[in-house]
């Protein structure tokens, strides 16, 4: 048992080793040459316009269930208009960005790792290489950018749609008053609420980026490789989110407020 | 000129090159043969830094590619084509897209030049008119085709091909045979093909090697390689299975 601790642990520093080369090779590439616009469109494209669906219906879903929920709890205590204070501020700080960022990993973050997983066992990642393209040029650099531009506007979008669907189901169905409920939202909800979840939101972008594309670029022979790195993909994604949060939001509680 | 010095590659706890040793002058036409999983595509990796080798040296007209990284190789690779055992195009792109995807990317020519240059290559190819098809949509000797004309396109001076009629029937061998051929005594190339084909080695090249056992085993003209007398040479050449062995396997 502390043989499989200790290589576990020696896997995870290698991992990050890794990922911080892969990281410098990204920072290398765009200190080199300028990235290619058509790459990085047609990369934000697939991110970002592609998971607007599953973004928004995630924090639709996300800001009715949590106004429902705490105006259970805070009715018992006469609390009722400050419901949209709460989901206001968890959304723009929390789960917000964290819901988004597992969202992204889901639907972009597996498909990154499977199509560079494919492409490396089929040798397109060789012929890239001999056709004078690096391929952290060509392939991270694109991606890397369009996550972290695309992670922080779908944030935006999707806490945005969480507080409207918060105030239809708090105002319109358990019949909290909507001035109450609007001028609670404004009183506690801070600029650094929000500028946190935006941080967050580039971080967790970047980081589902450069998980995702090293686990395909790493990925091993065959079919089982590539369905082996995409579900390695996507579990280390999610939990690298679900663990920095934490971390993040006590630094950045720290930093801003 | 390319050179390669014992190189040595080890993957897990096989030994795959065992201090491999050879020398390929510009404008060569030069076939390894051996037997399937002896090392072939392995050493034709290391011809281009796709592979480092685990002792030894590549050294392309005396720049030794094990010293570079994978960025200051870029411009040594430029000098090279590469054809892949299973064309290894770009499953999102066009053949348009696939062919000139140097030549996109380096941004020397103007748009007009580079459909010039791309149809020329698959003139050469004889695949004319594909360049909107997708991949998907060629069957394996036409997708061989189109990694070649890739391969070709921005005239690089050395072409090396990984199991060029692999998985083809003999007719479509046949094609792609001629058609290095061509870009061969065309372009003036240095050409440098792996195969277990005989055929192919036959109508491809002027210098066969043999790899064997990790080593290279012969070396020379096409004509003397086919007519050795050498027994490892002969066997594989003329496909002459060895004798089974004798000893029989006890049940344990």
């Amino acid at each position: 048992m502390p043989f499989q601790i200790q290589s576990r642990f020696i896997g995870l520093l290698d991992t990050l080793g890794a990922l911080s080369q892969l990281l410098g090779e990204a920072a290398r590439s765009l200190r080199h040459q300028r990235p290619s616009w058509r790459d990085f469109m047609q990369q934000l494209y697939q991110v970002g316009v592609k998971s607007q669906s599953v973004v928004v219906t995630t924090g639709a879903a996300t800001g009715m269930v949590l106004t429902a929920q705490t105006y259970f709890q805070f009715h018992k205590v006469g609390l009722d208009t400050a419901t949209g204070a709460v989901v206001s501020v968890g959304m723009a700080s929390e789960l917000g960005p964290v819901l988004a960022g597992l969202m992204l990993t889901a639907r972009v973050g597996a498909s990154m790792a499977a199509e560079l997983g494919t492409m490396r066992v089929t040798e397109q990642i060789d012929a890239l290489r001999t056709l004078a393209t690096h391929p952290v040029d060509y392939l991270v650099v694109p991606r890397l950018l369009a996550l972290t531009v695309a992670g922080p506007l779908l944030t935006a979008e999707a806490v945005v749609v969480g507080i409207v669907a918060s105030y239809l189901v708090g105002v319109k169905l358990l019949g909290i008053e909507g001035a109450y409920y609007l001028a609670y939202i404004n009183r506690y909800t801070a600029p650094s609420d929000i500028l946190i979840g935006l941080i967050k939101a580039v971080l967790f972008g970047a980081a589902i980026a450069l998980i995702c594309c090293h686990r395909g670029l790493t990925c091993p022979q065959g079919a089982e490789g590539v369905g082996r790195a995409t579900t390695e993909a996507v579990v280390a994604a999610s939990i690298t989110i679900l663990v920095s949060n934490f971390f993040l939001t006590l630094l950045l509680t720290r930093l801003l407020y | 000129m390319i050179e390669v010095r014992e190189v040595w590659k080890q993957f897990g706890r096989s030994s795959v090159l065992r201090g491999v040793s050879l020398t390929v002058e510009r404008g060569e036409a030069v076939v390894i043969i051996g037997r399937s999983g002896g090392g072939k595509s392995v050493l034709l990796k290391h011809l281009v830094a796709l592979l480092q080798p685990d002792r030894g040296q590549v050294l392309v007209d005396g720049t030794n590619l094990c010293s570079l990284d994978e960025r200051a190789l870029l411009p040594v690779r430029r000098q090279f084509g590469m054809l892949f055992q299973g064309a290894a195009l770009f499953d999102s792109l066009s053949v348009f897209e696939n062919v000139g995807f140097v030549l996109l990317r380096e941004k020397r020519h103007t748009a007009g030049e580079i459909r010039r240059l791309v149809a020329e290559a698959l003139d050469m190819v004889e695949l004319p008119g594909t360049e909107d098809r997708k991949p998907a949509e060629l069957s394996g000797g036409m997708r061989k085709r189109v990694g070649l004309a890739r391969a070709i396109v921005y005239r690089p001076q050395i072409v090396l091909y990984d199991e060029p009629t692999t998985g083809l029937d003999p007719i479509a061998g046949a094609r792609i045979d001629s058609v290095i051929r061509r870009v061969w005594s065309h372009l003036g190339v240095t050409s440098i093909a792996v195969t277990h084909d005989m055929a192919s080695a036959r109508r491809i090249s002027d210098r066969i090697l043999m790899l064997h056992e990790g080593v290279i085993h012969a070396d020379g003209a096409t004509a003397d390689i086919l007519g050795s007398g050498d027994p490892v040479v002969h066997h594989f050449v003329n496909g002459i299975a060895p004798e089974p062995s004798t000893v029989v396997p006890q049940d344990v």
